[in-house]
């Protein structure tokens, strides 16, 4: 049964169209995880499902609820960790968890919570002086004191060094464990795959992918970033029927193949068969862009065009 | 516990650890009247003044300082900051409101301009002898008056600004003209007529009109709590309209 529905989102802001026709909807108890670069989209569209933005067209229901008419109501079942939000500088955690204990009828109680997240250590202490894992284990804290049925976390590890970000993934797989729902957004494709039950991409502010993570990988095959200047031009047939090739596109004489590890055998064979001086071959892993790009199957469109910021 | 006593619970701690705010709304206020009561001349009786002393002028004016900088200064930064830092916003995914804070907010600054006040009125009281207010209830009605007309300016400032520090900009630009009409610089009683006589038509000038009156045991001029409560609606109504919770 889905706890989440979004149906056909619109959101644009000025000229700019933040999100356009997003439709997804999430399962109870499932992990969801929103994915996608900067400026695709993500946060506009999670902050539609949280009320905290009024959609220009389309359908949202949290647990039955309308974020905006019934959002009253929501707020009582959606526990939020917003992308780029503080509490009071001065305000000690267990003066933070207290006050926010007192907006909810029934809430959880906070000490268990606090040892399991491990910040008994900093209750005395001031949120301005906590680091930055620590102020987002205060805002998962925060953000399950209500004892929501769905949980939204925004970029909750983007500012975590790798130990920490591991602790926290964790930490959301036994939120999960206990019957929460949630709502991921992340640009880590890693942390998409660990946590993610489903995946719906973004780009662009649109969905071009929703799959589980396993599956999404799979079809994804340009997993490597093929780039050279060769000593004499290169016709594109017949690098594009290169094995495993994607894409090929020039920035000026610098030709960039992108593919697998089959592409890689079969453009450095070519390079020999053909005694063509490769300058400057750089062989890397795609990034999670490359990534991005094999999965809208976008050869030759061009990601710098995309809005920056995050909406 | 509500979750507004929650908020203001919370919100009393933290403005309690605000040593400049508690230094420009508590203690500012009586070491500027400390420092007139030092000048010789501010304690003698002045003949052109009708038999009084200066320093009997400046306790109503310095009264105001309180209220100037609660409300001009400290209010608006401390909202524009909890905007800036996205802590309304945090309120909003709550079943709280972040109306919440906004009150809360007001009103500890008036309680703290009140209580600087009467810091200051029990100073010239002890020290020099100013006599208390004669009209205690028109003192009282005059200053909760100016109270509301001063967080309403606070609050057109917190709605303007869009940044903190645009905040701190506003607030100094409209501080100095505030302690100008309010009779700090020089007393109002020895301005021209019509100087005063715009001067009266400002919040803290006739703030100021209707104190001074009430300490000399007459009921303030009505023209000057009209004009107090004139302004309050008015800038509360922009306050209303141009205030952005992100």
């Amino acid at each position: 049964m889905s706890i989440v529905e979004v149906e056909g989102l619109r959101k644009t802001y000025g000229a700019v169209t933040a999100v356009d026709d997003v439709s997804f909807t999430v399962a109870e108890g499932e992990v969801f995880g929103i994915l996608g670069p900067n400026g695709a989209g993500k946060t506009t569209a999670v902050e539609c499902v949280e009320g905290l933005r009024v959609p220009d067209a389309g359908r949202i229901r949290v647990a039955g609820f309308d974020p905006i008419r019934e959002h009253d109501e929501l707020t009582k079942i959606l526990g939020v960790q917003l992308q780029a939000s503080e509490l009071q500088a001065k305000l000690t955690v267990r003066e933070a968890l207290e006050m926010y204990s007192a907006f909810y009828a029934d809430p959880a109680d906070w000490r268990p919570l606090v040892e399991r997240l491990g910040l008994e250590a900093q209750l005395g202490q001031r949120f301005g002086k906590l680091s930055g894992g620590q102020k987002q284990r205060l805002f998962i804290a925060v953000s399950l004191l209500g004892n929501p049925r769905v949980a939204v976390f925004d970029e909750l590890t983007a500012a975590l060094d790798p130990r920490a970000r591991r602790e926290t993934w964790q930490l959301v797989r036994d939120i999960n464990a206990s019957g929460v729902t949630i709502l991921l957004v992340t640009h880590f494709m890693e942390e998409a795959q660990y946590l993610c039950d489903r995946v719906a991409v973004f780009d662009r502010g649109r969905v071009v992918a929703l799959d589980t993570p396993d599956a999404l990988i799979k079809n994804s095959d340009s997993s490597v970033v093929i780039s050279f200047r060769p000593s004499t031009p290169l016709p594109d047939a017949g690098l594009q029927s290169l094995p495993g090739a994607v894409s090929v596109t020039r920035d000026g004489a610098k030709v960039v193949i992108k593919g697998n590890d089959d592409t890689v055998q079969a453009v450095t064979s070519m390079i020999v068969r053909e005694r063509i001086t490769a300058r400057q071959l750089r062989i890397v892993d795609a990034t999670l862009d490359d990534a991005f790009l094999s999965i809208t199957a976008g050869a030759g469109s061009d990601h710098s065009a995309t809005v920056q910021g995050d909406f | 516990m509500s979750a507004s006593t929650a908020v203001l619970k919370a919100e009393t701690k933290l403005f309690a650890r605000e040593p400049g705010s508690l230094f420009w709304v508590l203690a500012f206020p009586s070491l500027l009247l400390l420092g007139f009561g030092l000048i010789p001349k501010y304690r003698q009786i002045d003949p052109g003044l009708g038999g009084n002393r200066i320093i009997d002028f400046y306790v109503p004016s310095v009264v105001l300082v309180a209220l100037i900088t609660a409300s001009l200064l400290s209010m608006p930064g401390a909202l524009t900051t909890y905007r800036e830092r996205g802590i309304l916003r945090r309120m909003r995914t709550t079943p709280a409101r972040p109306s919440h804070l906004l009150v809360a907010q007001m009103v500890l600054h008036a309680a703290a301009a009140v209580l600087g006040a009467v810091l200051a009125i029990a100073l010239g009281r002890l020290v020099w002898g100013v006599a208390l207010p004669e009209q205690m209830l028109a003192y009282g009605v005059s200053l909760l008056l100016a109270t509301l007309a001063g967080l309403a300016m606070g609050a057109v400032i917190t709605a303007l600004a869009r940044t903190a520090k645009a905040a701190q900009a506003i607030g100094l630009a409209v501080f100095f003209p505030s302690m100008f009409a309010a009779g700090i610089y020089v007393p109002t009683q020895v301005l021209p007529d019509t100087v005063r006589q715009v001067i009266e038509l400002i919040p803290f000038g006739a703030a100021a009109q209707a104190l001074n009156q009430a300490a000399n045991g007459s009921w303030p001029t009505w023209t000057h709590l009209t004009v107090l409560a004139l302004w309050t609606v008015g800038l509360m109504a922009i306050a209303a309209r141009w205030f952005r919770w992100e």
